[in-house]
């Protein structure tokens, strides 16, 4: 009976984990005005899925909280960009995506992970 | 600020700030020096307020700044690694020496409750980084190594509280405790981190060096008086004086006097170049023994060793698509082991030998400590960034990681003549008179015609008469023969300069000289026949000599496997001359410059990789088509915007050096990669059990803390032997 469950749940956890990870989405933040403040602390971008219009110009504001050398840059692949993120400033990026689609950021080594969504 | 009007508007702000003594700003810069006991904020309030946007300039103090957030993050980690280690190390001993009562003893549970709780502190101060980055990630649906360390680590110590607490909940074989392990899994990867941020440092010391580079001060003549000032209040056309042995602080151009300059830092060329008036100066490179005056022409981020430092910079921060592919792998990682952990629970939990509940746990708590995707990340940015910075300190500048990954795999390699593997710059070669002229007279007379003439050809021989110091004739009547060569009438004599054609066309015999002139050919050198009043007077030999290490450099292309191709619009016999001093496989004589990309097309077709050479300018479109296209320059005078690969040395050696320090960073990452993949494709199996059924081995959990700790550190280090790679010019 116990063996039963544990199996069950098991099942049921690799199932959330698959949910999780690869279906649900991080909570979306819309661009206000143009500009999105994003936090770079405790290993992820806050917030990590950001929503803009075709053609509208955005400018991220990253502020790097995390000391660990993994956050010290950020790169956005699509866009052929990599900045350097130093610890405690704010650093402005404009971008102005011309086609719907999703763009990730990430860093270098591509666990802290977030996603501008165009449409 | 978009006019020079603006900048009074600015300093009036800024100097109405309280505490502000002194306010200047810089149109050409965008930047405000400003001198007094104030805040950046207050400052930056102010001119917000006037109506502009300011932000605080970050120049080289922010590479201390930067080093001292890293030194202090460094420290925090090893005091961290030696709390944890404090407190697991005592634990492990006592466990296993049998100092501390197991669970059942008298005394048991107290001692190991009191370690859960000690335990506990170790993994909220040591480890508590972990745990955070893990929920913030958990709570953005992310998973990172942040979370396969808190849940490795969280559960042995849950599980060994509980059991601490509730011993009877397992069977008395199963009652061992893992609060030692937790904690020195957290000072082991601690540890490591620590290393790697070691290691790390050593990887960017190539920009470093080169940001190094620029002085922060110069000195400018401003009415007669020499002021040593910040470097960033330069202006544009500022006369500054260079003394021996100073490093030049902007670009300019040399006004007054003249000496030699050490430009081995840009350009990777060790001789020094001598300079003198009209001459261009570069930013960062050091005055020898002259000193001199020069105007600025280009300062802050426009000068050479800026772009350079940018150039270099974002190179290393790009990737090439073997990087591009790993990332994907590295994207899907954690969530992927997570459910090997969970697969590996399940089997060890229903087929597993008693105590069950002690195999699965130290099973998949080895899964979750030994997977490491940091290692996988890191394989490729760091190698690049080694890579990119080690070619520059050769003088080649490597646009991205693409032209990087690609320069290491060219097969062919096209280069231009004029300029690429000659000089660009014809020169007299030899005098060849006859019939009792002298070469003086022989060079003086075709000189005076000459200097009307605006063919390349022309200029080589008017410069040589210079030289020489020779007093040139008086020339009436001059006329250019197109495709023959010139004529006109020195001393009432009419004279004659030109190819073979000229004479034959005026009955003047050339027989005596032909021979000579046949020699030439074979040499790449062109004769030019001069005839004084219908008489043969004489050849003039003219080439563009072929660089001194083309040669050298051409063999180590070879070694390195390339087939070398020759691409000019010169005539057959001159290109095959040329082919054949320095030893190109094939030439392609009189191609017209709008055809070059069209060869390089061809021998795409035909299979072939394709890295095309020449001077950026007149290549644009055969560079731009080519796999890999390499602008050479002379010293830093080169366009480095136009080409993948940027050689800053007038010397083809640059080309195999490029391709050398290529396929060494390649191989560099592949290296790095294999490991890292080789370490978690074996190295999860293992930790997961699958040995045991076979041989009885189970890894320790610790040991599996050791070596992914230990695995990123590796890969940094491997990248960091690159540091020693070394050009072979001399093989």
């Amino acid at each position: 009976m116990t063996a039963t469950l544990v199996n069950i749940i098991s099942v049921l956890l690799i199932g959330l984990i698959i949910y999780w990870f690869w279906i649900a989405k991080p909570a979306t933040r819309h661009s206000v005005g143009g500009s999105v403040d994003i936090l770079v602390d405790n290993g992820v971008y806050e917030p990590a899925r950001i929503e803009v219009n075709v053609g509208q110009p955005i400018t991220l504001r990253f502020t790097r909280k995390d000391h660990s050398p993994c956050a010290e840059k950020v790169v956005f692949a699509d866009f052929g960009l990599t900045i350097d993120l130093p610890v405690d400033q704010t650093i402005d990026i404009k971008l102005q995506p011309e086609n719907a689609g999703e763009y990730p950021f990430t860093c270098q080594m591509q666990m802290y992970r977030g996603m501008l969504v165009v449409k | 600020m978009s006019c020079a009007g603006c900048v009074g508007a600015v300093e009036t702000a800024l100097q109405s700030v309280p505490g502000v003594t002194s306010a200047s700003v810089n149109f050409a810069e965008h930047t405000a020096g400003v001198e007094g006991n104030v805040s950046v904020t207050a400052l930056i309030n102010a001119v917000s307020q006037a109506g502009y946007a300011a932000a605080e300039l970050k120049g080289e103090e922010s590479e201390a700044e930067k080093e001292a957030v890293e030194l202090a993050y460094y420290r925090a980690l090893l005091h961290k690694t030696v709390v944890a280690a404090v407190v697991g190390v005592p634990l492990f001993i006592g466990g296993m020496s049998g100092l501390f009562p197991a669970l059942d003893q008298p005394w048991g549970q107290l001692v190991w409750l009191i370690a859960s709780v000690a335990t506990v502190g170790v993994l909220g101060y040591s480890g508590g980084h972990f745990f955070t980055g893990a929920w913030k990630s958990f709570r953005n649906h992310n998973a990172n190594m942040d979370t396969l360390i808190a849940l490795g680590t969280g559960t042995a110590w849950l599980f060994s509280t509980v059991i601490t607490i509730y011993p009877a909940l397992v069977p008395p074989s199963a009652r061992h405790v893992y609060f030692e392990a937790a904690v020195i899994i957290i000072a082991l990867i601690n540890f490591g981190s620590a290393l790697e941020m070691r290691a790390r440092g050593k990887t960017s010391e190539a920009i470093k060096r080169l940001i190094g580079l620029q002085p922060r001060t110069a000195r400018v003549v401003r009415n007669g008086v020499e002021l040593d000032i910040p470097i960033g209040d330069v202006g544009l056309a500022e006369t500054l004086r260079v003394r021996p042995g100073e490093r030049i602080p902007v670009d300019g151009v040399i006004i007054d006097g003249h000496s030699n300059i050490d430009e081995s830092m840009l350009t990777g060329e060790p001789v020094p170049v001598g300079k003198k008036t009209g001459d261009q100066v570069s930013a960062g490179t050091i005055n020898g023994t002259g000193s001199f005056l020069f105007q600025s022409k280009r300062i802050g981020k426009d000068t050479v060793l800026a772009q350079i430092i940018e150039m270099v910079r974002q190179a290393q921060s790009s990737k090439p698509a073997i990087g591009r592919i790993v990332d994907k792998v590295a994207a899907v990682f954690v969530p992927s082991v997570l459910i090997v952990v969970v697969i590996t629970f399940m089997v060890w939990f229903n087929f597993g030998p008693e105590p069950k509940i002690s195999f699965t746990l130290v099973t998949t708590m080895t899964v979750l400590i030994i997977a490491c995707p940091c290692a996988l990340g890191l394989a490729t940015p760091i190698s690049i960034m080694v890579g990119v910075g080690k070619a520059a300190e050769f003088g080649v500048l490597i646009r991205n990681g693409d032209a990087l990954q690609q320069a290491g795999r060219l097969t062919a390699i096209v280069l231009d003549k004029t300029g690429t593997i000659t000089q660009g710059k014809p020169a007299v070669t030899g005098i060849y008179p006859v019939n009792g002229i002298t070469k003086d007279e022989l060079l003086a007379c075709a000189a005076g015609l000459e200097t009307s003439s605006e063919h390349p050809l022309a200029a080589a021989i008017v410069s040589a008469a210079q030289v020489k110091g020779l007093t040139l004739p008086a020339v009436t009547g001059f006329q250019a023969v197109a495709g023959h060569g010139v004529q006109g009438t020195i001393n009432g004599q009419p004279v004659l300069l030109g190819n073979a054609r000229l004479l034959t066309k005026y009955r003047i015999a050339v027989g005596s000289l032909q021979d000579q002139a046949r020699q030439l050919a074979t040499r790449a050198e062109t004769a030019m026949y001069l005839a004084i009043g219908g008489k043969l007077q004489g050849i003039i030999a003219v080439a563009d000599p072929v660089k001194p290490d083309s040669k050298a450099a051409i063999a180590r292309l070879h070694k390195l496997g390339l087939k070398v191709i020759m691409l000019t619009g010169d005539n057959i016999s001159t290109a095959k001359a040329v082919a054949h001093q320095v030893g190109v496989d094939v030439v392609l004589a009189e191609v017209l410059p709008q055809e070059k990309h069209q060869k390089v097309t061809e021998l795409q077709e035909a299979k072939e990789i394709v890295g095309m050479v020449g001077d950026g300018i007149n290549d644009a479109p055969a560079l731009a088509r080519a796999d890999v296209g390499f602008a050479i320059g002379s010293g830093t005078d080169v366009a480095i915007e136009s080409a993948d690969i940027t050689l800053m040395r007038g010397s083809l050696h640059g080309v195999a050096d490029a391709i050398a320090v290529s396929r060494a960073t390649v191989r560099n990452i592949k290296q790095n990669l294999f490991g890292a993949f080789i370490y978690n494709s074996l190295g999860i199996p293992v930790a997961a059990g699958v040995l045991y059924p076979f041989i009885g081995i189970l890894l320790n959990p610790m040991i599996a803390g050791a070596a992914m700790a230990m695995s990123s550190v590796t890969v940094v280090s491997n990248a960091n032997r690159l540091r020693l790679f070394k050009t072979r010019r001399d093989a």
